[in-house]
């Protein structure tokens, strides 16, 4: 995985040992995750708090149905497994195999915003109707947000990947490991998602 | 996997502007961010300042008669706004950070020189939004804390525009935190090890970790709050069914460790500037360690202090009080240390070593009122009064503040290679520091007695322990004048300073003043005491 960087720093290493460093590009992103996991952290805090001590009003509904949720979950956690396949392949220098697993992990990141956005639609209740639909709606928003970014940052790496020059290899791994991190991020972040607003 | 420097970035800098342009680009050199993060911060402490002189000669009569009741609420919000995120937050973290943490580490730049510039030029612009904001519909009016209803019953667009801007200057904030973090932790030269770093090492750690933990929570917040305002939902808005008390917890688990994110920093500045003027090594490197860390644990879990009066029941009032009268202990901790290490030392009377007894002073003094302020009883007489006015000016500016000051004299000549003039210095000491206490202290008398804070308006038997505050604050703004004309003079001919005018170990006097682009000429040296001093190796030096 290193050949190509320590060949360079065997030459270098005579003349400068604070010229090199470990990558701790992977170490940034998950201090950045921690931060982003704490806005989830505030917002799951603040739902929980309404439950708590906010009754919902006469007459106000606020109702949630488990199948699209528990399909939708089914749908992240496979594409968990898919996209470590991706680097699984990738590793071995199949960058062929590694491009058809992102984009089958693409593929089920909108399946599952179709889905989430076909629930929506089928819900009785709107942004305003009331505070639990409020609380709802930002927070599914905010993690469908993080869905759809990460989403097109799969569909740029695989394009990335491609055998014929394409910037990620075997080599040159990160974007592919951080993108892979963020998305396992989103994935844990829905399971606590659904497990709070679906679940309790 | 290793990587090293890319060679773009070598070439980038080399075609970067040279001289005084360099501080007015994209730079990434953590000097040249350093700098420009120092110059904007001041610019801004000058509009601010200028804000809070506007207050004070508003109150210097007990009617509105300066300016109308919404402009002075207006001018209330920028000034807090403008001095908590764009002149001390910035300031003692970014400025300060940025110049001396790669130093410390033994690198020759942050971990994520990009990250870094662009964190920085996320400041002048949201700045540039907030203040231009009074222009437009006029500024937001409900306080630096923007509590709803006050914040969705108020006019929108200023509203919002600060919404924008603060949620801005967060995401900048956290930029900087995640780079100090990994700068910090993974940048360190070999053989370095944690507990050899600098006080101030430790002290931006704390911080950054307080910035990634927190700041990510009132970001949440604030949009929260924009959905109220702009799509009306009903989050925080009692009328359509939300609650205005989960806003108050939410805001203040990020505004409680942002006094810490203001003061921790300085509390590492102040312990690199003790040692060198007292020529004594620093007192209880490791007590002083771990009592940042506890005040980094603690700090996180005090916030409802705050929110005393807002229906808290009596368990969360008993828990909250006596996790922030435990602050006082790591906090006292730090003091003795700071007042033992001057102990006995051979202490050189100069600006630095001056307004670094200022603030030792002045903090001594806010963090009492503040254990005054943690006991439920005395909080319910004095909350919302200019008790609290007094307690946190002497925390962020007889604290924060005086510290920026001493740090700029102490490493002045690092930046320019020329000495500052003592005489001014002292003088800028003297006026700001009798000015300070003149403005601050006789506001605990008028919070004690009942005058609130936040109104243009006052029962006038207030008017003359008010006239004598803002005579304190005229002597703070004239104080600023001999500062400014030291810097210019000092910059334009000040005295030669050579590397080393302090004859101080830490690592960043070890390279030349100013230091070169990559910050040593050759391989960064080992310090493994940074606070040598009075010790045989400190006489080879």
């Amino acid at each position: 995985m290193t050949t190509l960087d320590s060949s360079k720093e065997i030459k270098k290493d005579n003349n400068d040992v604070s010229e090199h460093h470990e990558d701790f590009r992977i170490f940034g992103l998950i201090t950045f995750l921690v931060a982003d996991g704490m806005t989830f952290a505030g917002f799951f805090a603040a739902y929980l708090t309404y439950k708590a001590v906010n009754p919902l009003p006469d007459g106000a509904i606020y109702e949630l149905e488990l199948p699209i949720p528990t399909l939708n979950t089914i749908l992240l956690l496979i594409s968990s497994a898919t996209f470590h396949k991706a680097g699984k392949s990738l590793q071995k220098n199949k960058n062929s195999d590694s491009q058809k697993w992102l984009i089958v992990t693409a593929t089920l990141g909108i399946a599952f915003l179709i889905c989430q956005i076909f629930e929506y639609f089928n819900l009785p209740f709107g942004l305003t109707d009331n505070l639990f639909a409020s609380t709802f709606y930002a927070l599914t928003g905010f993690h469908g947000l993080h869905v759809t970014l990460g989403t097109l940052m799969i569909l740029i790496i695989s394009w990335q990947t491609r055998s014929k020059g394409g910037r990620i290899t075997n080599q040159n791994m990160f974007p592919l490991e951080a993108v892979e991190l963020y998305w396992h991020f989103v994935d844990g972040i829905w399971v606590i998602l659904f497990i709070i607003l679906y679940l309790l | 996997m290793t990587i090293s420097i890319d060679s773009q970035d070598s070439n980038t800098k080399s075609l970067q502007p040279k001289g005084w342009l360099r501080y007015l680009s994209f730079s990434l050199d953590h000097k040249v961010i350093g700098i420009q993060y120092l110059v904007c911060g001041f610019l801004f402490y000058l509009i601010g300042g200028t804000l809070a002189s506007a207050i004070r000669i508003e109150l210097a009569s007990p009617m509105s008669d300066f300016m109308p009741r919404d402009v002075y609420n207006q001018v209330l919000t920028l000034h807090g706004t403008i001095m908590i995120f764009l002149w001390i937050v910035p300031v003692v973290n970014g400025a300060f950070g940025n110049y001396l943490i790669p130093f410390y580490v033994g690198a020759r730049d942050m971990a994520f020189p990009r990250l870094n510039a662009v964190a920085f030029w996320l400041i002048p612009p949201s700045g540039l939004m907030l203040v231009a904001s009074y222009f437009i519909e006029g500024a937001a009016q409900a306080g630096w804390t923007a509590y709803p209803p006050l914040s969705i019953t108020t006019p929108q667009s200023g509203q919002i525009i600060w919404i924008m801007s603060v949620l801005l200057l967060g995401g900048s904030s956290i930029f900087g935190g995640i780079n100090f973090i990994a700068t910090i932790i993974k940048l360190r030269r070999p053989g370095l090890k944690l507990m050899q770093l600098p006080m101030y090492c430790w002290a931006m750690l704390g911080t950054s970790l307080l910035v990634v933990l927190s700041t990510p929570v009132l970001a949440g917040t604030l949009i929260l709050l924009s959905f109220d305002i702009v799509a009306h939902t009903g989050f925080f808005n009692p009328v359509l069914g939300g609650n205005v008390v989960v806003y108050q917890h939410l805001f203040w688990f990020y505004s409680h460790p942002a006094v810490y994110i203001m003061v921790l920093p300085a509390f590492g500045l102040v312990s690199e500037i003790l040692p060198v003027h007292s020529r004594k090594p620093l007192f209880g490197y490791t007590t002083m360690v771990f009592s940042i860390m506890g005040i980094v644990v603690l700090g996180l879990v005090v916030w409802a202090h705050h929110m005393f009066t807002s229906g808290t029941p009596p368990w969360m009032r008993l828990f909250f009080t006596i996790a922030t009268a435990f602050i006082a202990v790591p906090t006292g901790i730090k003091f003795f240390n700071w007042v033992a290490t001057l102990w006995g030392g051979k202490i050189s009377i100069n600006s630095a070593m001056l307004f670094s007894c200022g603030f030792i002073i002045n903090f001594v003094f806010g963090g009492i009122t503040g254990v005054a302020l943690a006991q439920v009883p005395f909080d319910i007489h004095v909350h919302d009064t200019y008790f609290v006015v007094a307690h946190f000016h002497y925390i962020v500016y007889g604290g924060t503040v005086f510290i920026i000051f001493s740090s700029i004299y102490h490493w002045f000549p690092k930046v320019t290679g020329k000495l500052m003039s003592e005489k001014l210095g002292i003088i800028h000491f003297a006026i700001t520091f009798i000015g300070f206490n003149l403005c601050f202290a006789p506001q605990h008398w008028l919070g004690l007695n009942g005058m609130p804070r936040r109104v243009a308006e006052y029962d006038p038997q207030f008017q003359f322990v008010n006239q004598i505050s803002s005579i304190g604050a005229l002597l703070m703004a004239i104080s600023t004048i001999p500062f400014l004309i030291n810097i210019f003079l000092s910059i334009k001919d000040g005295k030669n300073s050579g590397d080393n005018p302090w004859n101080a170990l830490t690592p960043e006097w070890l390279t030349s003043s100013p230091p070169p682009v990559e910050n040593w000429k050759g391989e960064a040296p080992l310090v493994e005491e940074p606070y040598g001093y009075g010790k045989p190796i400190s006489k080879e030096n």
